[in-house]
């Protein structure tokens, strides 16, 4: 067998395994929006235009307006990303750049402990410390702030661990290169790391993003659930997610599909959230070049 | 390794297949229930007791609310479903119901809060935002947060039949979910005011959370009031099995009413339904 | 390493500029805050937790729906749900980052498509998952609440976590030692197996650890998947409760429940610290290995 054929057969099963992530998204959004069928037959544009959202088995009687929790959704989101970016980013360089060795390795063991804490701990330390403190100050305390902050501690691990493997690829070359020009460390880092680790610290914060978009358990604890248009950082709003979660067990017939458009909104949410910072990584790497 | 994962997976059907082996004799084989979070840990005792009498008998519970219940034991994908909430004529007419229990819904407040009785007009004046301030009520001057369940919950179904209330006249503040959630977000904040299960409310109290129960028209949430129908504000607990439930269902259901496993009732601050 | 000369911060050679003292002054404030809300949430576990650990709470069966006694059954399960998951992940998640970093272009239109269903699927959210592996796993596929079904279910939720940490780590391996194995006149399979895949290690096991954590983590996706049945299963077709998911039941199902909720979730902590402290001994073991092909 001549190499290029062996290569060729090799080729086949990595293919196929690089595949079924496409399946696997295939099959997810099948099953939303054949079960997000009735809801669409039923409600149709009312899921839009409808005063609020009084779910009830058969559409005719309810009302099913999901806009206001699409929109709390995206602010929670924006609102802990752009708090764990910029942290979780300086968390890394810390690692990398700043701590000695031994501080560093403390450092890094901490957050990776804090990357598998189980949202449920992460919502519950929120609504048992966070949400009472916050209260305190002006309450009910659960808040789109409350959500943000609790998301943004949980997603910071995702940033700073794989932010910081992105520079630790940046090639040593263009490091004795910096140094060879007589660069100081944050001159190297703003001109040479960042820059170049640009892809993975992107590829970072899509995975913190998508992470926070989608966690369930620690948002609903502490967002209060109201649903209604986000209006100030200290006002209580319903997340999507919380949305199927406080509901799905207790939902029948039409409002259990309404729940699914909810799922399905949310995945298609993440799509257009996908290829805008795909266009934003090409458009970098073009300019790059 | 597309060989392993096939592997994997016809290890998992194949040990799948096994586990729908069902005995012969009446109290071997396995049953599945599904439903109300609130029911699913009791049962799941009761389970874990009869399984040590009936060494052949594996009964899984799973959560999922009960509506899923509902429908699980409806399409036959469970048993039996757990619900603590009354069924629908449509849901009646496919099930066969067993009521097995009773639960209390208590008014929580803050421990720090000093109000411990309330009228029904008051928690219709609080729940409604016709008052907003505790001082109206007999309280300090703070603001009233109301903690309100989310839709479909058998707890709100019951707390607004009892008020006579629409599901639109409450102005919550916030929405929650589980009982302990209600009772977290209430024990955190001293202007807060919910609604959980009187076993849960009674067991945390106990324990030290700083919730505090309150009478209803001078009705007390305790689950000596529940048994005696002293307490008026209460919802069934109940099971329900397809039309033709097996000898092992029935077996089961004939067990988690029986006297001998009342104890665990206790334990979790539900009464068991007389005989 | 010489990495090293940018932690010295007063290295002869270079300048030390006033942004460049703004910077540290920012990069470790930030540091210490995240650090000190990081150690505030283990603190807060610890101290509610610790109280009530002790070996019984490891070897027990739990008693009182979980109020009482220990979590055996808890960590069997969990063990084996993730087992299930990650056979199923890595190899997987491997291919798909081995074909994406050295096969195919970073342009082409096959691993746009592979990465735009990856980030899709990292964005996908847990309930969803949840959903999806009760339709397909638990009903379609017949295998009922399972450790099966929520093995598989959280394998299709990490993959994509794997993939992209792993590619990151395979790309981050020098050209250099690619052409290098050509030279040598290695075959691609060759190469990567003796090569790549022994350089790339410690980012392949931060892969794995990321990996691990999140699936240690879910709780919602396998409420409706692997189940709540508090046994130690005795078949991947037996219904099993982890860790997260018992810790999500009893503090938020089951009144009384919180100190032992806080004490699985200590145990938790333990387990997390000892998979991070595995592999970073095995990353150091392999890692020591490539320096010396470095050299």
């Amino acid at each position: 067998m001549s190499p290029q054929r062996s290569e060729q057969l090799l080729l086949i099963p990595l293919r196929l395994a690089a595949m079924s992530a496409a399946v696997i998204c295939f099959l997810i959004v099948a099953l939303l929006v054949l079960e997000s069928l009735p809801a669409l037959n039923n409600i149709g544009w009312r899921l839009l235009s409808d005063a609020n959202w009084r779910p009830t088995p058969a559409a005719a009687d309810g009302a099913f307006r999901v806009t206001p929790m699409v929109v709390a959704t995206l602010v929670i989101t924006a609102g802990a990303v752009l708090l764990a970016a910029p942290l979780g980013l300086a968390s890394a360089l810390f690692c990398r750049f700043y701590a000695s060795p031994s501080v560093a390795v403390v450092y890094r063991r901490l957050v990776e402990l804090l990357a598998g804490i189980p949202g449920v701990i992460y919502g519950f330390w929120g609504l048992v410390v966070l949400v009472p403190l916050l209260g305190a100050w002006r309450p009910p305390g659960a808040s789109l702030l409350a959500a943000s902050l609790v998301l943004a501690l949980m997603i910071l691990p995702t940033v700073a661990l794989i932010s910081e493997s992105a520079m630790r690829a940046v090639p040593q070359r263009y490091v004795r290169a910096a140094a060879a020009l007589g660069l100081s460390r944050w001159g190297t880092i703003r001109s040479v790391i960042l820059p170049s680790a640009r892809r993975g610290i992107l590829t970072a914060v899509i995975l913190a993003t998508g992470r926070a978009i989608g966690e369930t358990l620690a948002v609903v604890m502490v967002v209060g659930n109201i649903v209604r248009f986000p209006s100030g950082l200290m006002e209580p709003v319903r997340a999507l997610t919380g949305n199927i979660a406080l509901e799905m067990g207790y939902a029948s017939g039409d409002h259990r599909s309404a729940l699914f458009f909810s799922g399905l909104v949310l995945t298609g949410l993440v799509m257009v959230l996908v290829l805008f910072a795909n266009r934003l990584g090409h458009r970098g790497a073009i300019s790059d070049a | 390794m597309r060989r392993l994962l096939l592997g994997v997976l016809a290890l998992a059907l194949a040990a799948c297949g096994n586990g729908d082996q069902t005995a012969d004799s009446a109290t071997g084989g396995r049953l599945e229930i599904t439903g109300s979070s609130t029911l699913a840990p009791l049962i799941a005792e009761i389970g874990a007791r009869f399984e040590a009498a009936h060494p052949d008998a594996r009964i899984a519970v799973q959560t999922g609310g009960s509506s899923r219940g509902i429908s699980d034991a409806a399409e036959g994908l469970a048993d039996i479903g757990m619900s603590s909430r009354e069924l629908t004529e449509t849901e009646q007419r496919r099930l066969r119901q067993h009521r097995i229990g009773v639960d209390g819904i208590a008014v929580i407040l803050h421990r720090d809060n000093p109000v411990d009785r309330l009228s029904r007009e008051q928690l219709v004046a609080l729940f409604t935002g016709g008052v907003d301030n505790w001082q109206e009520v007999g309280g300090a001057d703070r603001a009233v947060t109301v903690v309100d369940k989310a839709d479909g919950r058998a707890t709100l179904t019951e707390f607004l039949r009892f008020f006579d209330l629409p599901r639109e006249a409450i102005a919550a503040h916030l929405i929650i979910g589980d009982n302990q959630h209600g009772i977290r977000s209430v024990a955190g904040n001293p202007g807060a005011i919910g609604y959980v299960s009187v076993g849960a409310g009674t067991v945390e109290a106990e324990r030290g959370t700083a919730i505090r129960l309150v009478a209803i028209d001078e009705q007390w949430p305790t689950l000596e009031t529940v048994r005696n129908g002293d307490y008026a504000l209460t919802r069934d607990l109940i099971l329900v099995s397809g039309a033709e439930p097996s000898a092992l269902t029935l077996a089961f259901i004939d067990f988690v009413r029986d006297a001998a496993v009342h104890d665990l009732y206790a334990d979790f601050g539900y009464v068991p339904a007389a005989e | 390493m010489l990495d090293r000369v940018l932690t010295q911060p007063r290295a002869k050679c270079r300048k030390v500029t006033l942004p460049d003292r703004l910077a540290a002054l920012l990069v470790w404030t930030v540091a210490t805050l995240v650090a000190g809300m990081l150690l505030w949430i283990v603190l807060d576990l610890l101290r509610h937790g610790l109280p009530h650990l002790s070996i019984g709470f490891l070897l027990d069966a739990p008693r009182d729906a979980g109020r009482a006694g220990g979590i055996a059954p808890v960590l069997v399960a969990t063990a084996m749900i993730l087992i299930v998951s990650l056979a199923v992940a890595v190899p997987l998640g491997l291919a798909t980052a081995l074909l994406l970093s050295e096969y195919i272009r970073r342009g082409s239109r096959f691993a746009g498509f592979v990465r735009h269903a990856l980030e899709v699927l990292a964005g996908v959210p847990s309930i969803v998952f949840g959903l999806f592996g009760n339709a397909l796993f638990v009903r379609y596929f017949g295998m009922g609440y399972s450790v099966a079904a929520g093995g598989l279910t959280l394998a299709c939720m990490v993959l994509p976590l794997f993939v992209r940490a792993s590619e990151e780590a395979l790309r981050s391996v020098p050209d250099d030692f690619r052409r290098a194995a050509d030279a040598l006149g290695l075959t691609r399979a060759a190469a990567i197996r003796s090569v790549l895949l022994p350089a790339a290690l410690p980012g392949i096991l931060v892969a794995l650890v990321l990996s691990t954590g999140r699936a240690l983590a879910e709780a919602a996706a396998l409420l409706f998947t692997s189940g709540y049945v508090l046994r130690v299963p005795e078949s991947l077709g037996d219904s099993g409760r982890t860790l997260a998911v018992h810790i999500y039941e009893l503090a938020m199902n089951v009144p009384g429940g919180e100190s032992q909720a806080y004490a699985t979730g200590v145990v938790l902590l333990g387990a997390l610290l000892l998979i991070n402290l595995l592999t970073a001994l095995l990353g150091r073991r392999y890692g020591a290995q490539v320096q010396g092909v470095r050299r």
